[in-house]
């Protein structure tokens, strides 16, 4: 299997049209010109539009639900349809540059597994989850309620998200499951957050690789 | 509202082929002839062909009626008319009966013009390969050298991930509906038990039954019942039959409960219309097809010269070809990093799903035909 040789770019987050989600210009700047690129949980496959629009990647996407899934075919994107708790088995070991599970980390039942698949099946891998830590959060819970937000928009007895976790949480977890951390970003809205982002960040992103 | 979008009344045409066929069991054919139908137009680039393969028991009527007073359209009639998902204002789209059908195209029924009778047990055994083949010729004789797609369910599934890998650059997209790489030794059993009921009937004669002016209705029948059980899922017989009686039970062994009338109905209508000859010949070509065979049982290697894009669909209830089948193509698929999309749609009606109208399902061919460019 022939691959396109990855070429890390950076990319100018303020290049981008608003209309995309805050976390698609740094994706972008972490995936390689070319690249083979799998995304998980993939939606309407408005993150592989993106990706195929400015770095011309050979993408795919994984989607579970029947709405999202034709609106992904519809957009001219290749899409699968599985479940990701079922794990990745139609994808070969190292047969993507990037895999990238876009804010459906916490909605997972099967968290360790399809990190693990990510790191057989992508050179590297892009994880981005709403961080628990941030401190809008932290002040519902000390208010005596489960947060709601614009990130987190559920009521606690419809939220899909079973495994929110902090970025320390991540970090941790990383660590314990020897997965190399090659960048992380933390932004708020649009802004980076260097300070105190296990605070001050809303969501975490992460390029990681296995050790 | 299905007047509308119908193709309307067709006609069924003849091509006839007089160069020998050399099949891959190493048979050959001296001449034969393939029936066809086609709706809508081929246009002046004759880029918008799309070849419609049929499964075990079709045949070349897709779409449309012969005639006003038909009461029933062509098998894939839901399927293919203008604005319907395969749409005839935009695609040319063919029917053929398979070569060695029972419904005009040469087979075993046919007369051998070496003998002046009935080809019967002497008619050869047939593969996937040798239709693919065979359709090829009939695209050439349309002058079509490249299709825009090859459209198949089940065993016409197979055919068109055939076209893909024997053809690669005659092909653009393939639509392989409910299908699998090959059988697995569950289907072949079925196979197996309707050519034994078949072959066992005292009225097959070996196959030379036309001769004896007898069919072997029997073995036909019990033939076509066991697969209409296969080709439902539990579920959807328990919702349609469950253990409703027509008149209460009778302390008899004839039928009683409203499943056996079905299958004494659906086996009685397929042993006055289908040539027993021809059904064996047709399960052995879908027990024998196994593209991998030949390269270590690696379809991944099997399917490194496709070219085409594909579509693959499977149905959650559909046992006989299970979603799990469906996805060993996308992954041999996805191993030549080939342009591919997967949908597993969730529906009743098992095997028999891919023939339903379903409004998803109908939405995802509609979808995707609507970006094949012609």
């Amino acid at each position: 299997m022939t691959m396109k040789k990855t070429v890390q770019n950076n990319v100018n987050i303020t290049n981008f049209p608003q209309k995309f989600r805050q976390d698609f210009a740094i994706i972008a700047g972490w995936v390689g010109l070319g690249s083979k690129v799998l995304d998980l949980g993939c939606g309407d496959g408005e993150l592989l539009q993106f990706l195929r629009s400015c770095l011309e990647v050979k993408g795919y996407g994984v989607e579970k639900d029947d709405a999202n899934w034709l609106a992904c075919m519809q957009n001219g994107s290749n899409v699968i349809q599985m479940d990701l708790e079922d794990g990745l088995s139609v994808f070969e070991d190292r047969s993507f540059d990037t895999v990238i599970l876009s804010q459906t980390l916490q909605a997972m039942h099967n968290t360790e597994e399809i990190v693990q698949e990510m790191l057989r099946v992508g050179r590297e891998i892009i994880v981005t989850f709403p961080n628990f830590g941030y401190w809008r959060n932290r002040l519902q819970i000390t208010g005596g309620r489960m947060p709601v937000s614009k990130i987190l928009p559920y009521q606690w007895y419809d939220t899909p998200n079973v495994h929110l976790c902090t970025i320390n949480d991540f970090d941790e977890f990383c660590k314990n499951h020897k997965i190399t951390i090659l960048e992380r970003c933390v932004i708020t809205d649009t802004k980076a957050v260097s300070f105190m982002p296990n605070l001050l960040g809303n969501l975490a992103m992460y390029r990681l690789k296995a050790q | 509202m299905q007047e509308n979008n119908s193709v309307g009344i067709v006609a069924a045409q003849t091509a006839h082929f007089n160069s020998p066929l050399t099949l891959k069991s190493g048979a050959v054919l001296p001449q034969f002839d393939l029936v066809y139908e086609t709706y809508g137009t081929l246009n002046a680039d004759k880029s918008n062909a799309v070849l419609i393969c049929h499964a075990l028991s079709g045949t070349h009527h897709v779409a449309g009626k012969y005639s006003g007073d038909d009461k029933y359209p062509g098998w894939w009639d839901n399927l293919i008319g203008p604005n319907k998902p395969l749409d005839t204002n935009k695609f040319f789209v063919i029917g053929v009966n398979n070569l060695g059908g029972c419904h005009g195209s040469t087979g075993a029924t046919s007369i051998n013009s070496a003998t002046g009778n009935p080809w019967g047990s002497q008619f050869p055994v047939l593969t996937v390969e040798d239709w693919v083949t065979s359709q090829t010729l009939l695209a050439d004789y349309l002058g079509i050298q490249q299709l825009a797609a090859v459209v198949g369910g089940s065993l016409g599934g197979m055919q068109a991930l055939q076209w893909t890998i024997a053809y690669p650059a005659r092909v653009r997209h393939a639509l392989v509906i409910a299908s699998a790489p090959n059988l697995t030794a569950q289907n072949m059993a079925f196979n197996e038990v309707a050519r034994q009921a078949i072959i066992t009937d005292p009225e097959f004669h070996s196959g030379d039954y036309y001769a004896h002016g007898v069919v072997p209705r029997r073995g036909l029948r019990i033939a076509r019942m066991l697969g209409h059980i296969t080709y439902l899922s539990d579920d959807v017989m328990d919702e349609k039959f469950g253990r409703k009686l027509k008149q209460g039970i009778q302390y008899s062994f004839d039928a009683e409960f409203e499943m056996e009338f079905y299958l004494r109905y659906q086996g009685d209508k397929f042993a006055g219309e289908f040539d027993a000859n021809t059904y064996l010949r047709m399960t052995r070509a879908l027990d024998y097809y196994d593209p991998a065979l030949a390269f270590d049982e690696d379809l991944s290697l099997a399917l490194r010269k496709v070219e085409a894009q594909f579509l693959v669909v499977s149905f959650t209830s559909d046992w006989r070809f299970s979603p799990a089948r469906s996805r060993e193509i996308v992954k041999a698929l996805l191993d030549n990093e080939l342009t591919v999309s997967y949908a597993e749609v969730t529906a009743a009606h098992g095997h028999d799903a891919f023939l339903m109208p379903d409004a998803h399902y109908h939405n995802i061919l509609r979808s995707y035909l609507s970006n094949v460019q012609v």
